[in-house]
């Protein structure tokens, strides 16, 4: 409108509160928001919901692939598919289990009892994540490997059978999905830990609880959303995970992650590739759901990046 | 009061600790380690003795050098882009009120959410779709994508820690919203904005999963690394790696000691929240 421009703000102009100020004001964050929201529309929106579309076309890599809105496609990738689909949510739900039982005793340590060495420990549990992520797995394949120091050490103390092993098996997996995937499960728990109210120990051992009903009434309750947060940000990227698979288990360990890389890139039947990627997004998308009925989107994206 | 039960809690809380922390260093171990291994035959599996050869000579495997030079420049023309979007989103969402906040940072925050797998598969098939042709460009697009949300959140929670009682000075003596940003603002954030410069730099370059899918016939460090692994990966990979980790970490104790001197400056506490710096 041209009385929007009429008064003509100079580059100088300050004056409080004429109206072509105010509107310009109003449109300052829609242009500092503008760059970066088109790329996550274009770039991640689009991609995530266009699935749909490349998962419904019919057709093969050399052909081509033309849409005939083959829906049929999903109850076909999910039952031919389901012992991988199975082993995801088996190996994600187990591997996030382990890496419960092993954060939170190391969270309340670095919460209550680290004192000054606190922050050195937790720039300890994120330092090994500089390195690759593939990386992390070849070396988890020299440590576990036949003859390796480990397997070694476990059939001389009889742990391990003679010709027992490690690598290649669905333990190797499910350790190296707990291995990478541990800081988002320390993270948000430590966090939630250090934000506790100390005060309200003390008032439970004044009012004579004993230590045990203490941590069971007042610290695990106070730290659940922690364990929430821990929960989900950990089994979320595992559920996705097909690297532990592929270099630390064999093809009786592959998971829906394995399925989607090997039918996009080496099958190229992209429909089925996209259908399943599209059935993990729509889980992810339930359990966030779920999520954000306990937690905040703030505080699971802190976590996050933490 | 400590009685002994305390004590013994304690000591086993933190025997648990360390234990912990020593399986997060195994790998690393390893990684450092087998980069010193005088290794016979193209697998780098068993210790065979010291040699210092493959450091003296990182380039001499074949293709290596150039992946590297590859992942450099992506992690590179990554944080300058996802940088420079992602300070202006922390900006809009902090300093302002509008329509579609709530909205904006639900789509910042779901791209950390989604499995890799699921970013890579979806991108793929849309780059198929509008006929790209996958290579640099489309790794690119793909690292921007997903480094830009951790920039948000980084630059954010900064913002948030700063005082805007200078930023209102700067206005009531005349300056123009341009001015006070780029004289006021952005040299405040300035330790904020390289924290998440180098975090988004960091996951970058050892971006494996995404760039699986998007990067065609160019080739990444970590996509190297992953082609190595059928016939063997060879220990001037594990100098890399240790080099980029060593460089890395480097880089954020200086960017934690300059936060805190800029803390210390402004006369405000170091914010509790990012004892990182990240």
């Amino acid at each position: 409108m041209s009385e929007a421009v009429a008064p003509a703000p100079g580059k100088g102009s300050r004056g409080r509160g004429g109206p072509s100020l105010r509107r310009r004001r109003a449109l300052i964050p829609l242009l500092f928001v503008l760059p970066g929201l088109a790329w996550l529309i274009l770039f991640y929106a689009i991609p995530i919901v266009s699935q749909v579309w490349v998962s419904t076309q019919t057709g093969n890599p050399d052909d081509g692939f033309v849409q005939t809105w083959n829906f049929s496609v999903y109850p076909d990738a999910v039952s031919e598919y389901l012992p991988q689909i199975g082993r995801s949510f088996l190996y994600a739900g187990t591997a996030t289990l382990a890496c419960l039982i092993i954060s939170f005793p190391l969270a309340y340590f670095i919460a209550f009892k680290a004192g000054r060495w606190r922050n050195l420990m937790l720039l300890l549990i994120i330092l090994p994540f500089f390195t690759s992520l593939i990386v992390r797995v070849v070396a988890w394949q020299t440590l576990l490997t036949d003859d390796g120091l480990v397997v070694n050490t476990l059939q001389a103390i009889g742990i391990l059978g003679p010709d027992g092993r490690l690598l290649a098996t669905t333990f190797a997996v499910i350790a190296g999905i707990t291995y990478n995937f541990l800081p988002f499960m320390a993270l948000p728990l430590y966090a939630s830990l250090e934000r506790m109210d100390r005060t309200l120990l003390e008032a439970a051992s004044d009012l004579y609880a004993s230590k045990i009903t203490a941590f069971r009434k007042v610290t695990l309750p106070l730290a659940a959303p922690g364990i929430f947060a821990g929960t989900l940000l950990t089994f979320i990227p595992a559920i996705g995970d097909y690297i532990n698979a592929q270099l630390l288990g064999t093809p009786n360990q592959f998971m829906v992650g394995n399925v989607i890389q090997s039918q996009y890139l080496t099958v190229r039947d992209y429909p089925t590739a996209a259908a399943l990627s599209f059935v993990v997004m729509i889980v992810v998308l339930i359990l966030i759901a779920i999520a954000l009925r306990f937690v905040s989107t703030r505080q699971l994206s802190e976590a996050a990046a933490a | 009061m400590r009685t002994t039960a305390d004590r013994i809690r304690t000591w086993l809380l933190g025997t648990w600790s360390l234990l912990a922390i020593l399986f997060l260093f195994a790998p690393i171990f390893v990684i450092v380690l087998f980069s010193f291994n005088d290794n016979q035959g193209r697998f780098n599996f068993t210790w065979q003795g010291f040699t210092l050869k493959h450091w003296k000579e990182p380039f001499a495997v074949a293709g290596l050098g150039e992946a590297m030079g590859t992942s450099l420049l992506i992690a590179l023309f990554t944080t300058l882009i996802a940088v420079a979007l992602g300070t202006f989103v922390a900006l809009a969402l902090v300093r302002y009120r509008w329509r579609g906040r709530g909205a904006t940072n639900g789509l910042v925050f779901l791209p950390l959410a989604t499995p890799e797998v699921v970013l890579g598969a979806a991108l793929l098939g849309w780059f198929l779709t509008m006929g790209l042709v996958r290579g640099f460009v489309t790794v690119l697009i793909a690292h921007v994508m997903f480094t830009l949300g951790y920039v948000v959140i980084t630059v954010r929670a900064r913002l948030e820690g700063m005082d805007t009682h200078i930023e209102e000075a700067a206005a009531d003596l005349g300056a123009g919203q341009v001015t006070t940003l780029w004289k006021i603002t952005l040299p405040l954030l300035a330790p904020g904005l390289a924290a998440a410069a180098l975090l988004s730099f960091a996951i970058s370059i050892d971006d494996f999963v995404v760039s699986n899918f998007t990067a065609g016939q160019t080739v990444t460090f970590p996509l190297f690394v992953y082609g190595a692994a059928r016939q063997g990966v060879p220990p001037q990979v594990n100098v890399f790696a240790t080099a980029i980790l060593v460089i890395v970490v480097c880089l954020m104790f200086a960017n934690l000691a300059w936060q805190r001197r800029a803390a210390r400056k402004e006369g405000i506490p170091v914010p509790e929240a990012q004892p990182l710096g990240i």
